[in-house]
C-alpha cells in the first residue's frame, strides 16, 4: 500500500467502525451491511474491468452461486455454514475457471455478450431447479452464522463481522495491485500481445484474475444469503450484474477506492429515490448517465484530481 | 393434435417469434456497424413501439394506418435524441462506457414508458381478424402472418436501401472504414444520427407487430434486446443476412424445445446456442472468421 492509500484506509476503517457507535438504527446498520456485501462484489469485478481490462456481465451470476450453493447445503443438507460457505466459494471458483477458459479467449463485445448469456443461464436455473433453491418463490430458513458461540443474529454483530471482512479484502487487494501480478494485470489491460511478449502469461492471470472475482462476489453471496436468511432469483438477474458494472465504472474503474466509493453510491441511491416513487427509474439512470458522460473518470476519480488540485494550491 | 401438425405449429410460432428477434438483431448491427457501440436500450425500442401503438390507436382512436405511422416516427425521434444528446458528444469513449451509456438510456426509457403507461400489460387488437386461420392440423393468428409479412418487408427493404442507394452505400462505406468515408465526403455524424434513426424505426415496427400476439408492457425491454443480441452474435455480429437467418434459428429452436423438452428452460436453450457458437465460433455462424 502506498502512503497516500494507507492513511486513507486508516482513516476509512476507524469511520467505518465509529459508524455503529453514532448511530444504532436498525434501517442504517442494514444498508451499511448491504453495503459493504456489495463492495466485496465489487472490488472482485474491479480487478477483471479496471485492472485486467476484461469486460464481464455476470457477477451476479457469482454472487447467487455463492448465495444459493451456501443456503441450499445449509437448509437442505443439513451442512455447518462455514463448511458451505467454504464450498460456495471452492465452487464459484471451480465455474469461474471453466467458463473463463473459452470465454476469455474473447475480446471486448463478445467477452461481454459470453458473460450476460451465462448470467441468463445461471439465473434461469435458480428459477427451474425449484425442488433444490425454491424456485421463483426463493429459498426461506437459511440459518444464521454463528461465530465462537455468540449467534451473529443482530445487525449490530453482522456489520463489523462483514465490515471486517471487507477491511481485510480491501488491504489485500491494494496490496495485489502494487504487486508483480498488479503491475501485469494492468500492461495486459493496454495490449495483451505487447504484455506477453513481455513475460507477463496472460492466459493465466485472466483467467485467475477472473476466479478471485468470482470468489469475492460467491463470499459476497453467501453472507448476504446467511444475512437475509431468504434468497430468491430477482437479486441475482443480470440487472443486478449491470448494477454492479455500474458500480465499478462511476465508481472509477482503475482505483480500489472507487469499488468502495461506487457500492456506497450506488446502493444508498435508490433508498434515497425512493421517496421520487414512480420517478425514481428515471432518476437513477439519468444519474448514472450524468456521471458516464461528465465524469469519465468515476468519482474516485474527480476526487483524486482534486486532491492533486488542492495539494499544488498549498504547496 | 397430430405429430406432424404439432411440429408445424411449432415451426409456425418460432418463425413468429424469430422474425421478431430478427428485426431487433438487424436495428442492433445497423447501430454497430457505424459506430462499434453494442446498443442495450435496442429491446426498449420495441417497447415503446408497441406501447405507443396501443395509445395512438386503442386510447385515442386514431386508424391502424396513421397510428403505425405516427407510433414508428416517435420511436425514431427517441433513436435520433438518444444519438444527439448521448453518443454524439463523447470522443472515443472507452468501450465499457459506451455500453453503460446505452445501458442508462435504457433504463431511463424504461423509467419514462412505466410513467406514461404504468406497469400493466397492455393489449392490442389484432391487425385484421382474432379467429385463428386452419392450416393442416395446426392454428394460425392471422397476425402471425402480419408478422411473418411485415419482417420479409422490412428486410427487403433494407436490402435494398443498403444495396442500391447512395444513402445505403454512405452507411455501409462507413462501416467498412469511418476515416476514409470522410474523406470521401460523406458526413460520417449524420450517418451515425441516422443508424440510430433506422435502428429505431425497426425497433419500433417491430414492437407494433408483435403487441397484439405477446401484450406488451415497460419492463419487457431487456429480454428482447438480449435475444436479438444473441440473433446477432450467432449470425456473425455485423451481418444482416446472418442476424436474419440466426434470428428465425433461435426462435424456432427455442419453439421446438419449449414443445418438447422444457418451455421453463426455453431462454437457457437459447443463450447456451449463443454461448457455443462463441466459443466454437465467435465470427458467428454466416461470419468471417475472426475476432477483434
Amino acid at each position: 500500500m502506498s502512503k497516500k492509500n494507507f492513511l486513507a484506509y486508516v482513516v476509512f476503517a476507524i469511520a467505518i467502525f465509529l459508524f455503529p457507535v453514532v448511530e444504532r438504527d436498525e434501517y442504517f446498520l442494514t444498508v451499511m451491511i448491504i453495503v459493504g456485501i456489495n463492495v466485496l462484489v465489487t472490488l472482485g469485478l474491479t480487478m477483471l474491468i479496471g485492472f485486467a481490462g476484461q469486460l464481464s456481465l455476470c457477477q451476479a451470476a457469482f454472487y447467487g452461486i455463492g448465495a444459493y450453493t451456501t443456503g441450499v447445503l445449509s437448509t437442505k443438507f443439513g451442512i455447518n455454514p462455514w463448511i458451505s460457505i467454504v464450498f460456495a466459494i471452492f465452487l464459484a471458483c471451480c465455474v469461474a475457471f471453466f467458463l473463463g477458459l473459452p470465454a476469455l479467449k474473447l475480446r471486448g463485445h463478445y467477452l461481454a455478450m459470453a458473460t450476460l448469456g451465462f448470467g441468463e443461464i445461471v439465473n434461469i436455473v435458480f428459477k427451474e431447479l425449484g425442488t433444490l433453491t425454491g424456485g421463483p418463490s426463493g429459498l426461506t430458513g437459511i440459518p444464521r452464522l454463528t461465530l465462537a458461540g455468540i449467534c451473529l443474529d443482530t445487525d449490530l454483530r453482522y456489520f463489523v463481522f462483514v465490515w471486517f471482512f471487507v477491511l481485510l479484502v480491501i488491504a489485500f487487494l491494494m496490496n495485489l495491485t502494487r504487486s508483480r501480478v498488479g503491475r501485469g494485470l494492468l500492461a495486459l489491460k493496454r495490449s495483451e500481445d505487447a504484455a506477453g511478449v513481455m513475460g507477463v502469461p496472460v492466459a493465466r492471470y485472466k483467467i485467475e484474475v477472473f476466479m478471485l472475482g468470482s470468489a469475492l462476489a460467491a463470499l459476497g453471496g453467501a453472507f448476504y444469503a446467511h444475512y437475509v436468511t431468504v434468497i430468491s432469483p430477482e437479486s441475482f438477474d443480470v440487472f443486478f450484474s449491470l448494477v454492479v458494472v455500474t458500480m465499478v465504472v462511476a465508481g472509477g474503474l482503475t482505483y480500489v477506492w472507487g469499488s468502495v466509493i461506487g457500492a456506497f453510491f450506488f446502493t444508498i441511491l435508490p433508498e434515497v429515490l425512493q421517496a421520487f416513487e414512480d420517478y425514481s427509474i428515471v432518476t437513477y439512470g439519468s444519474i448514472l448517465l450524468f456521471i458516464l458522460m461528465f465524469m469519465p473518470q468515476g468519482i474516485a476519480g474527480i476526487i483524486d484530481s482534486g486532491m492533486k488540485k488542492v495539494k499544488r494550491a498549498f504547496s | 393434435m397430430t405429430l406432424s401438425a404439432q411440429i408445424f405449429q411449432l415451426l409456425l410460432t418460432g418463425i413468429t417469434i424469430g422474425s421478431i428477434y430478427a428485426m431487433v438483431a438487424i436495428g442492433f448491427n445497423i447501430i454497430y456497424n457505424t459506430t462499434d457501440a453494442m446498443n442495450f436500450a435496442q429491446g426498449e425500442f420495441v417497447v415503446i413501439g408497441g406501447l405507443s401503438m396501443i395509445m395512438f390507436h386503442e386510447t385515442l382512436g386514431l386508424s391502424l394506418f396513421i397510428s403505425f405511422f405516427i407510433s414508428v416516427a416517435l420511436v425514431t425521434l427517441v433513436g435520433i435524441i438518444f444519438e444527439r444528446l448521448t453518443i454524439s458528444p463523447l470522443k472515443n469513449p472507452p468501450l465499457v462506457t459506451v455500453i453503460l451509456i446505452t445501458i442508462a438510456v435504457s433504463i431511463i426509457l424504461k423509467g419514462l414508458a412505466m410513467i406514461t403507461w404504468g406497469k400493466d400489460s397492455h393489449p392490442l387488437e389484432p391487425f385484421s381478424s382474432a379467429e385463428p386461420i386452419q392450416i393442416g392440423g395446426a392454428a394460425i393468428l392471422p397476425q402471425a402472418l402480419w408478422v411473418i409479412g411485415i419482417t420479409l418487408l422490412v428486410v427487403l427493404l433494407l436490402t435494398y436501401m443498403f444495396r442500391f442507394t447512395m444513402v445505403g452505400k454512405a452507411l455501409r462505406a462507413c462501416a467498412i472504414n469511418r476515416d476514409a468515408t470522410k474523406l470521401m465526403g460523406i458526413n460520417a455524424k449524420a450517418m451515425i444520427t441516422l443508424s440510430f434513426a433506422i435502428s429505431g424505426a425497426i425497433g419500433g415496427v417491430a414492437g407494433i407487430i408483435i403487441t397484439p400476439i405477446t401484450l406488451m408492457e415497460y419492463d419487457r425491454g431487456a429480454m428482447l434486446g438480449i435475444k436479438g443480441f444473441s440473433a446477432a452474435i450467432v449470425g456473425g455480429v455485423g451481418n444482416s443476412t446472418g442476424a436474419v437467418v440466426a434470428g428465425l434459428m433461435i426462435g424456432i429452436l427455442e419453439s421446438f424445445f419449449a414443445g418438447f423438452i422444457s418451455s421453463g428452460y426455453k431462454d437457457a436453450f437459447a443463450f447456451l446456442i449463443m454461448l457455443l457458437v462463441l466459443f466454437v465460433r465467435p465470427g458467428g455462424l454466416l461470419g468471417r472468421y475472426e475476432v477483434e
